[in-house]
């Protein structure tokens, strides 16, 4: 129980005034730049992105220099901001297959149409803290170029689809349900499932994703391939009546393939899970895929026994903002609360000693 | 969504200004330039005609969906923020724009110029001092970024038996 007090409001003026004379930071040094931050910090502005269910690079960048660098505060900050606006409408699905790739590789197959193209990536660094970033700001030369390949790059799931030896998506042609709009209810269709996981906090599908893995659920899991680059989006104004595009966005995309033995009405092949995060958040789409394919589990007839393969389990607590808004009201005023619980374990505890006196 | 393919050729006679596919195309190059760049281009072209704004520049969202698997059905990713604005010029001709950000002279500037190039007199000026560097600059960037990635391609070879 909550009841409404006063008092406290110069206390939290003088609180605020020093949060923000901290974020500023030592005078002595330069301001950091929002821009800067969209530039330098670009995977924290893209989990913020994608955690805040909101693209808009800028903005993402604005959000984590005012929460000093907390992406689930920042994450917050967007959510809080996107309900200000009004919605337009809703764009086509992305093809992702016509995306602009940076970087495409695929750990089932070595050789395939497109090639492996490793990117802008942490991989195969040796993890050694450069000091020379310390020093100073050299620009470093310019990364090599070559000829691209004018080969389009297939699905990797397609190629197996051909073979038949993938299990095809179905597309009902079905309105998406929309979490924003209608709270969710159990069970949740797959679409709701994604839209849930894409906007999850990625620690905690990581978390899970990497149970899979440890037996809770049976996984087997290969990377069929993950892409990253940036798509087109298509949105068809009402006033207008024809698709055009409204920009490109950066997304990252995971296609986990999973062996399934086969059931009553289905033949052992291979199944999906999928991954698509805004921004280049390759933990978190290959996260995502996991545990899309773990919650898969009861519509493919198999056991459901593990946390990751719960719907309930895993749904209601991926939201950081909602996990975090549960958490932290603890820290509001439960002063009537806790004075009842008080008089409670005083009642209690005289009842004991006495029983015990007895 | 067939359309991608063919608009992205282009139409650079510009014969039918109404058509879709046209239209179509310069509206998805106005939607990557900034408002900065558009107006750099506008700038080598005789004043437009004075417009009138119907609504806007105003900031929304549009709800972004995906495919589970890439190719099957549709969901809800995300949001993203989206500028749009239409205008009129003193003619009767009205122009829109849907612009990804929150770039508002941009989303201005792309409707004058979606409502200007509707007169087919004005139209191949429009194209050719705005439409096309504005779209060989969104190529050259897409070229680079392509080169970059080609460089960071894989070449496999198969190591020789050790004896």
């Amino acid at each position: 129980m909550y009841v409404a007090t006063k008092g406290g409001e110069q206390a939290i003026g003088a609180a605020h005034a020093w949060l923000d004379e901290i974020r500023r930071g030592d005078p002595a040094q330069p301001a950091i730049d929002v821009a800067q931050i969209e530039d330098q910090l670009g995977l924290a502005v893209d989990r913020v992105m994608a955690e805040g269910s909101c693209h808009d690079r800028g903005l993402a960048a604005l959000a984590v220099k005012q929460a000093r660098g907390d992406l689930i505060e920042a994450a917050f900050l967007l959510r809080a901001y996107r309900t200000t606006l009004p919605r337009f409408g809703a764009s086509a699905p992305l093809d992702t297959a016509r995306m602009a790739i940076r970087r495409r590789i695929s750990a089932t197959y070595k050789d395939l149409p497109g090639g492996q193209v490793l990117g802008p990536t942490f991989d195969y660094t040796h993890r050694l803290l450069d000091f020379r970033l310390a020093a100073g700001d050299a620009v470093p030369p310019p990364a090599p170029t070559a000829m691209p390949d004018p080969a389009p790059s297939p699905r990797v799931t397609e190629l197996l689809a051909r073979e038949g030896l993938m299990q095809r998506e179905v597309d009902a042609g079905a309105e998406p349900g929309d979490l924003t709009r209608a709270p969710l209810a159990f069970p949740a269709d797959r679409p709701l499932r994604l839209q849930a996981l894409a906007r999850g906090d990625e620690g905690f599908l990581l978390g899970l994703g990497y149970s899979t893995q440890r037996g809770y659920g049976n996984n087997h899991p290969f990377v069929g391939e993950i892409r990253v680059g940036d798509v087109a989006v298509e949105f068809t104004p009402p006033e207008l009546g024809f698709p055009v595009e409204i920009g490109e966005i950066g997304v990252t995309e995971c296609q986990m393939v999973n062996q399934f033995t086969g059931s009553r009405t289905e033949p052992p092949q291979f199944t999906r899970g999928y991954g698509l995060v805004f921004g280049h958040a390759e933990r978190k789409a290959m996260s995502m895929a996991l545990v899309d394919r773990s919650l898969r589990a009861g519509e493919l007839g198999e056991d459901t026994t593990a946390p990751a393969q719960d719907q309930e389990f895993v749904l209601y607590h991926c939201d950081n903002v909602e996990a975090t808004g549960f958490v932290e009201h603890l820290k509001l005023p439960h002063y009537v609360d806790f004075q009842s619980e008080l008089e409670n374990v005083r009642t209690m505890r005289e009842t004991a000693l006495k029983a015990a006196g007895e | 969504m067939n359309f991608a393919g063919s608009f992205m050729q282009g139409d650079a006679a510009g014969t039918d200004s109404l058509a879709p596919a046209p239209r179509q195309r310069r509206m998805g190059v106005l939607a990557r330039a900034g408002g900065a760049e558009i107006a750099a281009r506008l700038a080598g072209l005789p004043a437009p005609p004075p417009h009138r704004r119907l609504r806007g520049p105003e900031t929304g969202l549009v709800m972004v969906r995906g495919r589970a698997g890439g190719d099957g059905a549709a969901f809800n990713l995300g949001e993203m923020t989206v500028t749009r604005c239409s205008v009129a010029l003193e003619d009767g001709r009205v122009g829109h724009a849907y612009v990804a950000g929150r770039d508002a002279r941009q989303a201005e500037l792309a409707a004058l110029v979606d409502a200007w190039a509707q007169d087919a007199a004005a139209l191949p000026a429009i194209e050719a001092a705005v439409i096309a560097p504005l779209e060989a600059a969104q190529a050259a960037r897409r070229e680079a970024e392509a080169a970059r990635a080609a460089a960071t391609r894989v070449n496999f070879f198969t190591m020789t038996q050790m004896r």
